[in-house]
C-alpha cells in the first residue's frame, strides 16, 4: 500500500470503477433532494425531471444549475436535506453583500470532510510525525476546522492557532517545532516577510511543507513563498458551498488539484452558454456532491475558471485533476470592456525584480470612464535617489502590466509597508465604480 | 571629501517629512542639509546627516524607504557669479550635474552637488583650488 495515498482503493480505481461509483451516487442524491427538498423538487419538476431520468453520471447535464442566489433565497437552511435533529455543525461564509452563506453537516458529512481533508493531508507529504499548525481561521469559516478534522485523522500533532497574531505565530513554530503550516497564501507571504524581519535563523525552523488555499494564487507567489519560506507549497482547494477545504488537493507533483470526484462530481462549463465543455477546455467549475446529507448540492456553479484534465498523475491516483485556479470569475473585472483578474497583475509584478507582490488595484469612474491605479510599494533597492530611477520604475511597471492586460494603468508608487497585509484572505482590489445594478 | 547623502522616498502625505526629523531628533542624529525634490505624487528627502548608516538602520526600522549616495559638497563666496565659477569648472570637463542644493549666510555659499563622476569632479574642484567640505565637518556637531 502506498504510504503517500490516503485512501487507495478510491483514489487510484480506474475511470470504469468511478464512473459506476458516481452514478451509484449520483442516483442515490438526486433521490434524497428530489423528495426532501422542496426547491430541488420544484426546479427538477419545471425542468420536466424526475429522480427517474437521472440513471449515470451522463445524465447529470439533464439537471438545473444551483447558484449562490439559490442559497441566498432559501436561507438559512432551506436547502438541507435532512431534519435539523440531524445536523450536528453549521458554518456560514460571509458573503462581502447580502447575506451569509449557510452550511449545515450531518455526523456522516463530518466524516467525509475528515476523509478528503486526510487525502488532501496526506497527498501534500504530511503523515502522523508532523506537527499542523493550523493559522486557517476557527469559526464560522472552514479553513481552520476542516483542516483540524484532516489533521487529527492523519494522527499528526494538530496546532489550533487558528489566525492572525503574527508574533505569536512564529513563536509557537519555533517552539513547537512546526512542520506544516496550513493558512491562506497571502498569510504565508506575509509570516514569510515577518520571519525575514524577525531575524530568526530558518535553521530554527522544521517547517517544511504548506498548505495553503482559499484564495486564488498565482505560480509565481508559489515560488516566491518557496524560496523565502524554504518549504513545498500545496495548493488546496474547496468552496464552503461544497464541503470546505477538501474538494482538491495538489500532490508532490504540483500539477493540478486531484479532486475527490468519488465525493464532488466535477463538469466544466461555458458560463454563458451552459453547455458542458470537453475535457481540457476552460470554463467555469461546476460540482455536484454526490455523498453529503446535510446540504447535498447539484451542479453547483463555482465562478471559478479552470480545465480538467483526465489523464494518470505520476502520483499514481487516477482521481481527475484540474487546474490551478488563478481567476474566479467573480473577482474578474471588466475594465473598459476588457477582462482583467487580479491574478494578472500579481503575475506582472512578480516577474518583475523590482516589485514585490504587494499591491492594491483602484478602480473608478471619472468622467463615465474607467480609470485603474495601481498602488505598489517602493523599497530601497528599487532605485537610487533621483526622481528619474523611480519615474523609470513607474514607466516600466507600466508598461510590463499594459503588454500583460492590454490596458492602460496608472501606477502609483507608495511607501513601503503601506499596502495592507492580510491575515486572512488579501484585499487586493478596490472598486469605486458606482454600482449599475442594485 | 565625498559625502553621505541619506534619500528617503516619501509620498505627498501631510506629516511625513516631520516623521523623518522627529524619527532622527529622537536618535540624536543632526540633520546638516536637506532638500526635497517633489512630484505631484511622491517625493525624494536627501540630507546630509551626523551619523549616515545610524541614520538609514533607524529609517528603515520606521519602514522609511531610504538609500545612502555620494554628494560633493563645498564652499564658494557669496558674490554674484562664484557659484557660475566653479560650475563651468565641471562643465568644461564634461562633468554632469545631477541635482544641487544650498544655501548662503554672511560670506560663503554652502553647496552640495551629486555629479555622475563624484571623484573626477572633486579632482576638478580641488585642481582649481576651490574650498571642499570634508565629511567630519558635516558629520559632527
Ligand atoms: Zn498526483
Amino acid at each position: 500500500m502506498n504510504k503517500s495515498i490516503w485512501n487507495p482503493h478510491f483514489e487510484t480505481m480506474s475511470r470504469e470503477q468511478m464512473r459506476e461509483v458516481q452514478s451509484e451516487r449520483l442516483r442515490d442524491v438526486v433521490e434524497r433532494v428530489y423528495y426532501n427538498v422542496p426547491s430541488y423538487r420544484a426546479k427538477m419538476q419545471a425542468a420536466g425531471i424526475g429522480p427517474e431520468h437521472i440513471q449515470s453520471i451522463d445524465d447529470l447535464s439533464k439537471l438545473p444549475f444551483t447558484t449562490k442566489q439559490d442559497l441566498r433565497d432559501n436561507y438559512p437552511y432551506g436547502l438541507f436535506a435532512v431534519p435539523m435533529s440531524e445536523i450536528i455543525r453549521i458554518h456560514a461564509s460571509s458573503g462581502t453583500t447580502g447575506k451569509p452563506t449557510v452550511v449545515g453537516y450531518s455526523r456522516r458529512d463530518i466524516g467525509v470532510w475528515s476523509e478528503v481533508m486526510a487525502r488532501t493531508l496526506t497527498g501534500a507529504g504530511a503523515g502522523k510525525e508532523d506537527f499542523i499548525q493550523i493559522a486557517y481561521g476557527y469559526g464560522l469559516f472552514t479553513g481552520g476546522l476542516g483542516l483540524h478534522y484532516g489533521g487529527e485523522k492523519i494522527g499528526a500533532s494538530v496546532i489550533p492557532i487558528s489566525g492572525g497574531n503574527t508574533k505569536r505565530q512564529l513563536q509557537l513554530m519555533q517552539d513547537f517545532g512546526s512542520t506544516v503550516l496550513a493558512c491562506t497564501p497571502s498569510y504565508a507571504a506575509y509570516l514569510a516577510e515577518a520571519i525575514e524581519e524577525s531575524g530568526i535563523d530558518r535553521k530554527e525552523l522544521k517547517l517544511r511543507i504548506g498548505v495553503f488555499g482559499a484564495e486564488p494564487w498565482t505560480e509565481n507567489m508559489r515560488r516566491e513563498i518557496e524560496k523565502k519560506l524554504q518549504i513545498r507549497a500545496i495548493d488546496i482547494y474547496g468552496l464552503s458551498e461544497i464541503i470546505g477545504p477538501g474538494v482538491s488537493f495538489e500532490c508532490p507533483h504540483q500539477c493540478g488539484l486531484h479532486i475527490n470526484e468519488d465525493h464532488f462530481i466535477p463538469e466544466i462549463i461555458d458560463p454563458e452558454t451552459l453547455e458542458v465543455l470537453p475535457e481540457g477546455e476552460l470554463g467555469e467549475l461546476v460540482f455536484t456532491t454526490v455523498t453529503k446529507e446535510g446540504l447535498p448540492i447539484i451542479r453547483y456553479r463555482t465562478r471559478d475558471l479552470t480545465r480538467l484534465n483526465f489523464g494518470t498523475c505520476a502520483c499514481g491516483r487516477t482521481l481527475v485533476r484540474m487546474n490551478k485556479c488563478t481567476g474566479r470569475s467573480d473577482d474578474m473585472l471588466i475594465i473598459r470592456g476588457v477582462n482583467l483578474f487580479p491574478s494578472q497583475i500579481e503575475s506582472v509584478l512578480l516577474g518583475m525584480d523590482e516589485t514585490t507582490p504587494h499591491y492594491l488595484l483602484v478602480v473608478d469612474r471619472v468622467n463615465n470612464l474607467d480609470s485603474l491605479e495601481l498602488h505598489v510599494e517602493v523599497e530601497d533597492r528599487f532605485y537610487q535617489d533621483t526622481i528619474s530611477d523611480l519615474q523609470k520604475l513607474r514607466m516600466k511597471i507600466q508598461n510590463h502590466v499594459e503588454s500583460a492586460t492590454g490596458l492602460s494603468v496608472s501606477v502609483k508608487l507608495v511607501e513601503p509597508k503601506t499596502i495592507e497585509r492580510s491575515e486572512g484572505k488579501a484585499k487586493r482590489v478596490i472598486d469605486k465604480r458606482p454600482a449599475v445594478w442594485s | 571629501m565625498i559625502i553621505k547623502q541619506l534619500s528617503v522616498f516619501l509620498e505627498n502625505k501631510s506629516g511625513r517629512l516631520h516623521e523623518v526629523f522627529d524619527v532622527l531628533g529622537a536618535s540624536n542624529i543632526n540633520v546638516s542639509a536637506c532638500s526635497v525634490a517633489d512630484t505631484s505624487e511622491f517625493g525624494i528627502l536627501r540630507m546630509i546627516v551626523s551619523e549616515p548608516e545610524k541614520a538609514r538602520d533607524i529609517l528603515k526600522e520606521k519602514r522609511f524607504s531610504v538609500n545612502i549616495s555620494e554628494v560633493i559638497s563645498f564652499v564658494t563666496p557669496n558674490t554674484p557669479g562664484a557659484l557660475a565659477r566653479t560650475l563651468k569648472v565641471l562643465s568644461d570637463t564634461n562633468i554632469s550635474i545631477e541635482y544641487l542644493y544650498g544655501f548662503s549666510v554672511g560670506e560663503k555659499s554652502f553647496i552640495a552637488l551629486r555629479s555622475d563622476n563624484v571623484e573626477k569632479a572633486i579632482m576638478e574642484l580641488q585642481r582649481h583650488e576651490m574650498e571642499l567640505i570634508s565629511a567630519n565637518d558635516l558629520y559632527k556637531f
